[in-house]
């Protein structure tokens, strides 16, 4: 694997049942990449939180997944509302999901805090009323 | 132990048994998704209350080897469907979630 691979998906903002398609996706290619079981726990998981958060708060995005043979990157990019305090939102237990969202068992205020405790390097781009972009890296 | 000796021992309701020779290494036992792939270990058997098609996504994505409904929740419609043909073991008790779990620790 001397170059990186890439995926990409879009993350369909309307239909929450299938959140997760993206996440379930590069689990199933990492595994017959070979890569160790660890790792693609914490990539998928990771990517998964990241995927809801799309879902839930910005009515969907877009998911690009590097995969090189010591790294693989997860980029999550949307157009929503952008964090307005990102210290809050990566407090554990801190949620602004809606009830409905809760209701289905998300909304935990773990979803940030997942996202980085799953992954080696987490950045967070958001501009208000424009959106936000992920960016997270696990080594290998 | 394995999934589908798991279901007689404890006199469950299979609603997806696609891999029932998976092992059972553990339990683990929440309804706050979150919480459940961040604490949950693979091999886990995970007994939750949640029923909806997102415990899909979660099982396969924390690689817990079944999901026990308590409380005789039953998966929302098409769920077990969904489990199946995605490989994962979906059961049930109508027993509550505490004494479910007590007897799953008991095989364990």
């Amino acid at each position: 694997m001397a170059e990186s691979l890439k995926f990409h998906f879009d993350v369909d903002g309307d239909n929450f049942t299938s959140a997760g398609a993206a996440s379930v996706e590069v689990k199933r290619k990492l595994r017959q990449l070979g890569f160790p079981a660890e790792v693609i726990r914490r990539v998928s998981i990771a990517m998964y939180e990241g995927e809801i958060n799309m879902v839930v708060h910005a009515r969907g995005g877009v998911a690009d997944v590097y995969v090189e043979p010591n790294c693989i990157t997860i980029v999550l990019a949307d157009q929503g509302p952008g964090i307005p305090d990102i210290d809050l939102a990566m407090q554990e237990g801190y949620s602004t999901a809606p009830d409905n969202i809760r209701a289905l068992g998300f909304g935990a205020g773990m979803g940030l805090p997942n996202m980085k405790r799953y992954t080696d390097e987490m950045k967070i781009d958001t501009v208000l009323k424009k959106g936000t972009t992920v960016t997270m890296k696990v080594y290998i | 132990m394995t999934v589908s000796e798991l279901g007689e021992q404890l006199s469950l309701t299979a609603y997806a048994l696609p891999d029932g020779a998976r092992k059972v290494t553990g339990g683990y036992t929440g309804d706050l998704l979150s919480w459940v792939m961040g604490r949950a270990q693979e091999g886990d058997a995970w007994i939750t209350i949640m029923s909806n098609s997102n415990i899909v996504a979660v099982a396969t994505l924390a690689d817990v080897s079944c999901i026990l409904l308590a409380e005789g929740a039953a998966p929302d419609k098409g769920v077990a469907e969904l489990a199946a043909e995605k490989g994962v073991n979906l059961l049930g008790a109508s027993e509550p979630a505490f004494s479910l779990g007590a007897r799953l620790n008991k095989l364990l």
